[in-house]
């Protein structure tokens, strides 16, 4: 059967760009406000999941060519080493530390080591829940 | 005065819901059920505006936005269930 969905398509393209705005938006307000990397990384794979609804799997894997194993796997080693980053400095495993620079342009900017980590977090959440989709919908 | 009004509204809106949860039980096909889905997603929106307006807080405005894309999410992937008969297709046939 041909199938026609041009609105949908049409629709996606532009939604999947709201859509990972507010996952930037989410990740980078965890730092003082509701937020962080984990529903920021729920909400990339939300993006994700709209992609292959609105398309298909080889589509998206055309578009993003990761093997998402890979990418939760590399956000699960990125958390374990920030956490032993800090034993270089002589401080117990997972301490965190924050600074503030001045940037030209922007001011002062505040920086922590905490995004470091959230990005660990965000990468393997997207990684293991597009997995799981992935894998739930494979023909038996 | 408009505490009261509030207060109101979020009854309302929270019969609204027992209403549709009826369409969702005993629903006579699969399209009633999906639209009184969303249709619940759409009155929690509402009322979370409420809330947030009574408390005066803008700390549930991301609620919203994440209850939102979720609700048209799962209103896809379940329309396109009833058209196909499958949530994700490995490879379109065009």
């Amino acid at each position: 059967m041909k199938s026609n969905d041009v609105i949908l398509q049409a629709v996606t393209k532009i939604v999947v760009f709201i859509i990972l705005t507010l996952a930037v938006y989410l990740f980078f307000s965890g730092h003082n406000n509701p937020g962080g990397g984990f529903i920021g990384g729920l909400v990339l794979a939300a993006a994700v999941v709209l992609l292959i609804l609105a398309f298909d799997v080889n589509t998206m894997q055309r578009a993003l060519p990761f093997d998402f194993k890979v990418v939760g796997a590399l956000g699960g080693f990125i958390v374990i080493a920030t956490g032993f980053g800090s034993l270089l400095f002589d401080v117990p495993f997972l301490t965190q530390t924050m600074g503030e620079f001045d940037v030209p342009f922007f001011g002062e900017m505040e920086f922590s080591t905490v995004t470091i980590f959230e990005v660990g977090v965000a990468l393997a959440v997207v990684g293991v829940v597009v997995t799981i989709i992935l894998s739930i919908s494979k023909d038996v | 005065m408009i505490d009261i009004m509030l207060i109101i509204a979020l009854a309302l809106f929270g019969l609204a819901v027992l209403i549709t949860l009826f369409r969702v039980i005993v629903g006579p096909s699969l399209p009633d059920r999906v639209i009184a889905l969303d249709m619940i997603g759409v009155i929690l929106i509402s009322g979370i505006a409420t809330i947030s307006i009574l408390l005066e807080t803008k700390a549930f405005l991301e609620v919203i936005l994440i209850l939102g894309i979720l609700a048209f999410i799962s209103t896809i992937a379940f329309s396109k269930f009833i058209e196909r008969g499958v949530f994700i297709e490995r490879k379109r046939d065009l």
